[in-house]
């Protein structure tokens, strides 16, 4: 009875361990999908106002990397806690 | 396991050996790197100042470029004129931040210091105390929380919600996702290339010897990816410099 209970508790914390991991592949995959779609419309709409004006290139550039950083730190956050559930 | 190999848990990539000594403040090779890029940022600077020439050369024209990027590329399109003392200071923390990255790449070493989260906190938790220090200096504590917690032309009832939520995205989230922004970056490009390291070394070592050839597909993918960590070491350094320029700026006067 003893050694069910404990074959039973080692194949939970298996269990865990591998639930852990797909929580972690769950967490960066729901993270990646929003700053995919914002850095995509923040790059596109710089294109179009680059081709609109090229001479107002260098500050559409500049803003544009400040969009692209804000948004990806998203997505940053989301792969650090997936580290972090991990283990 | 792929075709029969073995590759150790990803987890041994972040624990570090002890050069000597034992404990939290025990020097390792990071340290080494950290002390390094210190000295070759002192000596690059005094060695490109001493000759003054008019037309610069050498070591003299990529420090003067560096510093035309900082102040023309940063400080004038964020600060505007009046932030122009703050060259120094962001041209330091660029120089500091792109060394500390470009570890990576160099061979023997192959390590960004900014992976270990303790750097980009610092570096992160200096600029929070700057730009809190110089809202207070030009504003006053009082002015500065106000103009930060209550910004104006804002129906009142409104600001039961959006002062938490500014108190909060200006005091904590900012030094946050500056540190992480850096910290996650340099890791994950860290990651990616240790990873094809290791099924290169795997596949070519481990495999039998007729699908050793097969090696060739991920030691392609480490060239490229390699080249990739330049730029994206650059361009975090450029993010952290530009937005460390924002903050700054835009606690020197209130919002309008």
């Amino acid at each position: 009875m003893l050694d069910v209970l404990a074959a039973t508790g080692q194949q939970a914390g298996e269990l865990s361990s591998g639930l852990k991991t797909v929580g972690a592949g769950i967490v960066y995959g729901g993270a990646a999908i929003g700053p995919g779609i914002g850095i995509g419309i923040v790059v596109g709409n710089a294109i179009t106002a680059m081709a609109r004006q090229p001479e107002a290139s260098g500050p559409v550039r500049t803003t544009m990397f400040l969009g692209i950083a804000f948004t990806e730190a998203l997505a940053l956050f989301g792969f650090v806690l997936a580290f972090l559930l991990k283990g | 396991m792929i075709l029969g190999l073995e590759f150790e848990p990803v987890s041994r990539l972040v624990q570090w050996k002890t050069l000597f000594g034992s404990g939290p403040f025990a020097p390792t090779r990071v340290t080494f790197q950290i002390v390094l890029s210190v000295i070759i940022i002192i000596a690059f600077y005094v060695l490109a100042s001493r000759k003054k020439a008019l037309v610069p050369k050498g070591a003299q024209n990529v420090a003067e470029s560096a510093y035309d990027f900082v102040q023309d590329g940063i400080i004038l399109q964020t600060m505007g004129e009046e932030g122009l003392n703050w060259t120094t200071f962001l041209i330091t923390l660029f120089s500091f931040i792109l060394v500390l990255n470009i570890w990576e790449v160099l061979p023997g070493f192959q390590m960004p210091v900014t992976a270990h989260i303790a750097i980009p906190v610092e570096l992160a938790l200096l600029v929070w105390v700057l730009f809190n220090f110089v809202g207070i200096k030009s504003q006053g504590f009082f002015g500065y929380f106000k103009s930060m917690a209550f910004p104006p032309g804002v129906p009142w009832p409104l600001y039961i919600l959006i002062t938490p939520i500014e108190i909060i995205s200006t005091l904590f989230v900012r030094p946050l996702s500056l540190s992480v922004r850096l910290f996650a970056n340099m890791l994950a490009g860290h990651l990616l290339l240790a990873t094809f390291a290791v099924l290169t070394a795997g596949i070519l070592f481990g495999a039998p010897p007729v699908l050793k050839i097969g090696a060739v597909l991920p030691f392609g993918l480490l060239v490229a990816l390699t080249g990739f960590e330049v730029l994206v070491a650059f361009l975090q350094a450029f993010i952290f410099t530009i937005l460390a320029a924002v903050y700054i700026g835009g606690a020197m006067h209130p919002e309008h």
